[in-house]
């Protein structure tokens, strides 16, 4: 079956210009440029788009959901990196 | 469209029924999901939440894909460019939220091909719906008012489905579908503006699609003993029965404004529930359509057995020229070396 040697791509759009590319879905295609127009006909049919980047799955590493704790947990303790922490007084005005 | 996956019975691959999951990692599972949290694929889960969603969302696919054809069927008949450029997209798009749905059943570990090899081996299901015959131009209108309609009342709670991929994916379909809606209703509402055969014509496509689109909702909650389930796992938000009557009170109207009857002489509207309530359904048709004895329920099947093999070249020349065009690539000497 043909399919089976069909790799996955990661489909990402930019839908407008200033914006960054954004995770729209995948699809199956042999090679990048046939990803690219598979990705354009499965997820711009309504000018959803600009620019599109086609990502092989396979090349996407990603954290493992249980290392989560440890990754992420440590900065909600370190409130000393919002700027709300620190105190000015209203005499300053805005900074 | 189409939930009605989540009705069938749970059969695991052999071995795997009597499962018995960690008791630890499911409460964690089962407080997440309580809490709203999304599961996403790298997310531990019940290996009965995975086939659960494996089933209800390739069948949404196959659903999709399948529903291409009764559709597909009047392409060429539609009676202006306009209609027919219309009819055209909604199938295109068909086609569309197929490929989503496949996209996010692929994360839970099966692959596409795998999924559509159990549609054409008949193993897996597809809505109900789509094995009903579309004899005139005015079913494409009953379509997308009614079984469209139906759809999108089925798919709205699943916007908010616990299993990310899928929400996502509906999200999007639901975006798109409406335009489906509105265009039957418009094809509805101008046959019942036409002529006296016209309107016929609209008034029989009603009569022959109400029944079959009530059945899309699946089973009434007494006999659907796997609602419970989905419901705790928040993969479905409402029972079958919910979304029938919902359905019901939004279309009724609608089909009394074209001027058109309903062929259920039981409908009445009640003024203390301020529901319609409506007859009863035959279920018995509902169980022959899924057990492959519907009207159409062969040459869907010959339909899509033959669209797959009949494609296979394009799949093969697809896969050769990515072949070549890497070879021709790997032989042509850098620009930086020269």
């Amino acid at each position: 079956m043909p399919e089976a040697h069909m790799p996955i791509w990661e489909v990402f759009i930019r839908a407008r210009s200033g914006l960054a590319h954004r995770h729209a879905g995948s699809v199956h295609a042999p090679d990048a440029e046939m990803a690219l127009q598979a990705a354009r006909d499965t997820y711009t049919r309504r000018g959803e788009g600009l620019s599109i980047w086609v990502v092989p799955s396979s090349a996407i590493t990603a954290s493992d959901p249980q290392d989560k704790d440890s990754l992420f947990e440590p900065t909600a303790d370190k409130i000393y990196r919002h700027p709300t922490f620190y105190e000015v007084p209203d005499e300053v005005g805005h900074m | 469209m189409y939930t009605q996956a989540l009705n069938q019975k749970d059969s695991g691959p052999q071995g795997t029924q009597g499962l018995v999951e960690d008791p630890e990692r499911l409460a964690r599972f089962e407080a997440r999901v309580a809490a709203e949290d999304k599961i996403e694929p790298n997310d531990w889960m019940p290996e009965a939440y995975r086939r659960t969603l494996t089933r209800q969302i390739s069948q949404h696919a196959h659903s999709e894909i399948v529903g291409m054809l009764p559709e597909g069927n009047w392409i060429t008949r539609a009676p202006s460019l306009r209609r027919k450029a219309a009819l055209l997209a909604k199938v295109q798009d068909e086609g569309g939220h197929g490929l989503y749905l496949y996209a996010a059943a692929e994360t839970l570990g099966t692959s596409r091909e795998q999924l559509v090899e159990q549609l054409l081996s008949g193993k897996a299901k597809y809505s109900s719906i789509f094995n009903y015959p579309t004899l005139t131009w005015a079913d494409i209108g009953a379509i997308g008012w009614l079984v469209d309609g139906a759809a999108i009342m089925n798919q709205i709670p699943l916007c908010r489905t616990s299993f990310g991929p899928y929400a996502r994916a509906m999200i999007r379909i639901c975006k798109e579908e409406s335009f489906h809606q509105r265009q039957g209703y418009e094809i509805m509402l101008t046959l019942c503006r036409g002529t006296e055969q016209q309107k016929a014509m609209a008034q029989d496509a009603l009569n022959r699609w109400w029944w079959p689109s009530l059945m899309m909702f699946g089973p009434p909650d007494a006999e659907s003993s796997h609602t419970d389930q989905s419901m705790r796992w928040k993969i479905k938000r409402f029972t079958n029965d919910a979304l029938r009557q919902q359905f019901v009170d939004a279309t009724v109207p609608q089909g009394h404004y074209l001027g058109l009857t309903f062929p259920d002489p039981a409908l009445r509207f009640n003024e203390e529930t301020k529901h319609w309530e409506f007859g009863e359904i035959d279920w018995e048709e509902f169980r022959q359509v899924l057990a492959g004895n519907g009207p159409c329920n062969r040459e869907r099947m010959e339909a899509r057995r033959r669209a797959h093999d009949e494609g296979a070249w394009v799949r093969e020349a697809a896969l050769a020229h990515a072949a070549k065009r890497k070879a021709r690539r790997a032989a042509t000497p850098k620009l930086a070396a020269e």
